[in-house]
């Protein structure tokens, strides 16, 4: 599977740089968690990468091929994204949002596939209903589903999946089911999930590695043990916490300070 | 209502736009029956009324019936509002000024060769609409599809436009002040073949060409950004349904003056019946567009026959009420 890598990244706009001479490189078959401050620059960097935006400097690369130059319907066979919010205007059944996710494919099987993810993302109940009436949390699992649809290939995804705070309105079981479904298909090798997390419990827990963005620099990355000690979070968080061992796994939980 | 239903629906629409055909060509100020049709030799006054009188305007009310419910539903697609609509948003006044420019050029240029002065009208009326449309659809992209802020700059562009015709009115001669006012009103008592084919030249590859990007447009509906991230150009997708949007309103203005609100009511009953899909919603949205206005025109041509009243007049009768209800409803969904 091909490579995503950012070289020298660097994005300012009106004046201010959001984003300043950042490389990093995703390893497949990860999940990478991208966590940071309010206005670290998260979702900013999360658009360069999936090629929404373009950097003033450096370049984002797919394999061998800047991510500019990919063709549209290729790229879009090989990545998809989760936005936070999407509001639609008019009264579309939840299967109907799942099925445009297979838009850049040819029709074939394209139901089959659709009822796949569904199942898999828990909403199979919610097909028929209207998109619109969803609760929050409803809505960002139908959207989970139609972003798996999208590199739904074999019977697997495969590609890249960015997810941009793909948990901030789901309970505590949902929590759990997606973040256990996201690190247990990102095993399978030819898929890699790149999500920003605000919960940083989520993160230590299901992360193979932790992105730290602190005002458009990436100032600390590795496994959730080298990254989430208090030190490194309470110099670039400002908060006043404590890091200790979560007894089953050993990674790290963070608490607040009362 | 599911997608396994639409083509039922279609089916059945397209057999009632075609006795609504049959309907609205033998009714009027003269009836003509089909018996009385088939008895008649080919060359009886009958025919002729039929064939030169009828048939056209029965076909430009199906065409112009269509183009202005599909530019309405891809509008309402493109701006993710319910409540776009040609009429409402200036563009249906956009094309109305540039056809009235045409009609009152001649005034200084010596006088056009026949064939582009039958053209001339359609053209402006697209180049007035798109101009309008390119403005107003800047606008929601900075105003993040505000509606009450475009709806302000719809008001703002038909009293604008209202303003200019009025004064190419009172600077234009007797014959012109006819041809303007009798267009201004909104009616299809112009049909004739020529004019008929011109509009159709324009309305029915536009179609056409709507009809083969409705998968574009659904995917509009998740918001550009997340399109863009499914593979769709979104600018480009944009630019051709504004274009395509503009010409058929355009092309409608040109031959009827503004007939308003078909763009408005009959994609909304084609959402409830059909669903969101635009590709069965857009099909449907012609069809019924067609036979609304052949219904509408029929009722203008008949309910003071011998005289005909503006179908504009009756179509705004109809879609005033219904536009104030939605918007009392949408204002209740926001509080």
């Amino acid at each position: 599977m091909e490579q995503l890598e950012a070289r020298r990244l660097r994005y300012a706009r009106g004046g201010r740089v959001l984003i300043d001479a950042l490389d990093l490189s995703l390893p497949s078959g990860e999940l990478v968690a991208l966590i940071g401050p309010n206005g670290a620059g998260k979702s900013t960097l999360l658009r360069m990468l999936t090629g929404f935006l373009t950097p003033d400097e450096g370049e984002c690369r797919l394999g061998a091929r800047p991510l500019a130059a990919w063709p549209r319907a290729r790229l879009a066979q090989r990545r998809a994204v989760m936005r936070q919010q999407n509001p639609v205007a008019f009264a579309l059944p939840a299967a109907a949002v799942v099925a445009m996710g297979r838009a850049p494919w040819p029709a074939a099987g394209a139901a089959t596939i659709v009822e796949e993810v569904m199942a898999l993302t828990g909403c199979s109940e919610l097909a028929g209903r209207d998109y619109r009436q969803l609760s929050g949390g409803e809505q960002q699992r139908v959207q989970l589903a139609r972003v798996l649809a999208q590199l739904w290939r074999d019977g697997a995804p495969r590609g890249w999946l960015f997810l941009d705070e793909p948990t901030s309105a789901l309970d505590l079981y949902w929590q759990q089911k997606t973040l256990r479904l996201l690190h247990q298909l990102s095993r399978q090798g030819d898929f890699g999930v790149c999500a920003v997390l605000h919960d940083l419990n989520l993160a230590a827990l299901w992360a193979d590695s932790i992105l730290l963005l602190h005002q458009g620099r990436l100032v600390a990355q590795g496994s959730p043990q080298a990254v989430m000690t208090e030190a490194t979070l309470t110099r670039w968080y400002r908060a006043d916490l404590r890091v200790s061992a979560h007894h089953e796994s050993g990674r790290p939980t963070i608490q607040l300070r009362a | 209502m599911s997608n396994s239903a639409a083509p039922r629906w279609l089916a059945l629409m397209l057999m009632s736009m075609l006795m609504a055909m049959a309907l609205a060509a033998n009714l009027g100020a003269m009836p003509l029956s089909l018996r009385a049709l088939w008895r008649a030799p080919l060359s009886d006054m009958v025919w002729q009324i039929w064939l030169h009188i009828r048939l056209p305007r029965v076909l430009l009310a199906v065409l112009i019936g269509m183009a202005l419910a599909v530019s309405g539903a891809v509008m309402q697609g493109l701006f993710r509002n319910p409540l776009a609509d040609p009429g409402l948003l200036g563009i249906s006044s956009g094309a109305g000024l540039a056809v009235a420019i045409a009609i009152l050029l001649p005034l200084t240029l010596p006088p056009l060769p026949p064939l582009l002065a039958l053209w001339l009208p359609t053209l402006a009326a697209f180049l007035g609409s798109l101009a309008v449309m390119a403005l107003i659809f800047s606008l929601s992209q900075r105003a993040q599809g505000s509606l009450a802020r475009l709806l302000l700059v719809g008001i703002a562009i038909n009293a604008l436009c209202g303003a200019a015709v009025g004064v190419l009115s009172w600077l234009s001669n007797d014959q012109q002040l006819r041809q303007l006012s009798l267009w201004g009103m909104g009616s299809l008592s112009q049909a004739q073949w020529p004019m008929l084919a011109v509009c159709a030249a324009f309305i029915l590859p536009a179609l056409l060409l709507t009809q083969r990007r409705a998968r574009h447009l659904n995917l509009l509906q998740l918001g550009e950004e997340d399109a863009h991230y499914m593979g769709l150009d979104v600018r480009r997708t944009q630019r051709q349904l504004l274009t395509l949007s503009a010409l058929l309103v355009g092309a409608a203005v040109s031959v009827s003056g503004i007939i308003g609100f078909v763009g408005l009511v009959v994609p909304h009953v084609m959402r409830f019946c059909l669903g969101s899909d635009h590709r069965w919603m857009l099909p449907g949205s012609a069809l019924a567009g067609a036979i609304l206005l052949l219904l509408a025109d029929t009722l203008a041509r008949t309910l003071v026959a011998p005289a005909e009243m503006p179908v504009g007049l009756l179509t705004s009768l109809l879609g005033g009420p219904w536009f104030l209800w939605q918007i009392l409803r949408q204002q209740r969904g926001v509080e």
